[in-house]
């Protein structure tokens, strides 16, 4: 017995594609879609493997990412999943990926047109823990009524001196709809804004899809008087010697000595093969 | 007490009826309401006062009737048939709700700065600074420490979070009130110093509000004109000294005669 190309039946796949037209056609308003059960657990990524099965075509060249890496459980077992169900061919290079599917990270190699970058996402609603009735959040984002994000935000600051939110940082797509970029540190904001690739975010258990096309405006949340800042670490990368990207903190003895080494493996690999590779785009 | 100056009511209800199944919530509730103008809403429990109050805010839906409300823009609009997203402005914008329970209308988990600052943020404020000094200065009229800013309502007393909730409404300078037994639950000491704030501040803003209390000494102190209500109709209506000196009514008499005289 063998599977239908990329597991799932062409029925299902027409109806995430149609969820995921409405997406790209409303950015940043989140589609109801009706999520199957996948061969691996919610929390895992069957949002994002969904999404990918239904846009995945013979000719794609896949990269799958967790956390930034390209060879951790979680991508390894999805990327073997697409590879033994379709028959694609498959990267760690970021610019040689047609679609790459990632939980937590975007790539510091910038990205170009004709990509597509599928997000696992655990919770989709951004006002999720603000207001827990969906009913009422729907009509929040219906009416455009956000204040209460700013009262988050403004509380942040009062307890903390800055907005201490550090990852899922709120953001408004086109002007008009709050969103959770999915738990990417904030630090990768600034790349979701006017994005030459097309963005596709997928969640599983909570059963909804929204999107970012290309070259679309995405506003990270802030107040006048303290305005978006994304993190800075004050020492390159360990390994590579990269500069102004995300980094990792590793324990290496038991003495506490520790390094900072870059969250983006295809990216600190080759810059060490062969030297410096692209700036990352900031 | 001040005399209608304008010559259209800025909030005109007639006919409002709702029903709970077989039983009635109120029914052919007409009145006016005038700029600068505090009605009270007097009757027992169960007599539909918040009933009415609930349908002018829209937090239940009438059954029938017609309420009329003239903006800031002077236009007047038909609050029952209006569209969602507009009463939901408006509600946010030009009139302000306080809760019987403070718990009902506070952010209990968020500061009381963050509270306050909570209608500016969401009419588009996006100055924390400025946000954070109008908070302040609010707290200061309703007469909390500016020193408990950061502190949660958790934290406050009973009348702190009412005036607090007070504050949180008043904030941008809302054109009508409305107010569900405001003093409930209050002892009496703080009940007279949030009577004295209500009354200090409905004439400095020149705020017109509908205030429901089945305490005949809070209508007498804050209301310019009464309207007495008993099994979800108005019963009598007038002046607040005259309803309250001079009953007409069975039951507005039954109601004025109960008062225990201390």
């Amino acid at each position: 017995m063998s599977y239908n190309f990329a597991y799932l039946d062409e029925q299902t796949k027409r109806m995430i594609r149609r969820a995921i037209l409405k997406a790209v056609a409303i950015p940043g308003y989140q589609v109801p879609f009706g999520s199957r059960e996948m061969p691996l657990s919610y929390g895992w990524g069957t949002g994002g493997v969904q999404v990918t099965a239904s846009v995945i075509g013979p000719a794609d060249v896949l990269k799958v990412i967790d956390q930034g890496a390209d060879d951790t459980t979680n991508a390894v077992s999805i990327r073997a999943f697409f590879a033994r169900t379709t028959g694609v061919a498959t990267t760690t290079r970021t610019e040689e990926a047609t679609l790459i599917q990632t939980r937590h990270r975007i790539p510091e190699t910038p990205l170009r047109p004709g990509q597509i970058v599928v997000f696992q996402v655990p919770i989709p609603e951004p006002l999720r823990w603000l207001e827990p009735r969906e009913v009422e959040t729907r009509k929040m984002h219906a009416l455009e009524e956000y204040g209460v994000m700013y009262v988050r935000l403004y509380e942040d600051i009062t307890r903390h001196g800055r907005v201490a939110q550090t990852y899922e940082y709120p953001v408004l797509v086109n002007g008009r709809y709050l969103m959770r970029p999915s738990p990417i540190p904030k630090f990768d904001n600034p790349k979701l804004d006017r994005c030459p690739a097309l963005l596709l975010f997928g969640a599983g258990r909570e059963k909804r899809i929204y999107a970012v096309p290309p070259w679309t405006a995405v506003k990270s949340l802030d107040f006048d008087d303290h305005p978006f800042e994304v993190e800075h670490w004050d020492r390159p990368c360990g390994l590579c010697g990269a500069r102004g990207v995300f980094l990792d903190e590793l324990i290496v003895d038991d003495k506490g000595g520790r390094l900072f080494i870059c969250s983006d493996t295809d990216y600190c690999s080759r810059r060490q093969a062969s030297g410096p590779g692209p700036e990352p785009r900031r | 007490m001040s005399a209608p100056s304008e010559e259209r009511p800025l909030l005109g209800v007639r006919g409002l009826a709702k029903r709970y199944g077989a039983h009635v919530g109120c029914l052919d509730v007409g009145f006016d309401l005038w700029p600068g103008e505090v009605l009270g809403i007097v009757g027992e429990s169960g007599s539909g006062k918040t009933t009415v109050l609930n349908c002018l805010s829209g937090r239940v839906a009438a059954d029938g009737g017609r309420v009329t409300y003239v903006t800031a823009g002077g236009a007047p609009v038909d609050m029952l048939g209006l569209d969602e997203s507009a009463r939901r402005r408006l509600l946010r914008s030009e009139w302000g709700v306080v809760h019987q329970h403070p718990r009902d209308g506070l952010r209990m988990g968020v500061s009381a700065g963050a509270n306050v600052g909570e209608r500016l943020m969401a009419l588009g404020a996006r100055h924390y600074g400025r946000v954070r000094g109008q908070a302040l200065d609010w707290l200061a009229r309703v007469e909390i420490d500016q020193d408990r800013i950061d502190d949660l309502p958790e934290t406050f007393s009973g009348g702190m979070l009412q005036r607090l909730q007070i504050a949180r409404n008043l904030v941008t300078a809302p054109r009508l009130v409305l107010m569900d037994e405001p003093t409930g639950g209050l002892d009496v000491s703080v009940q007279a110093r949030l009577l004295d704030l209500l009354r200090g501040l409905v004439e400095d803003l020149g705020l017109s509000a509908v205030i429901v209390t089945h305490d005949l000494a809070v209508a007498r102190l804050l209301a310019h004109r009464l309207l007495v209500m008993r099994g979800g109709e108005i019963v009598e209506a007038g002046l607040t000294d005259q309803v309250l000196d001079d009953p007409q009514h069975p039951y507005a008499q039954l109601l004025v005669s109960s008062v225990l005289q201390p």
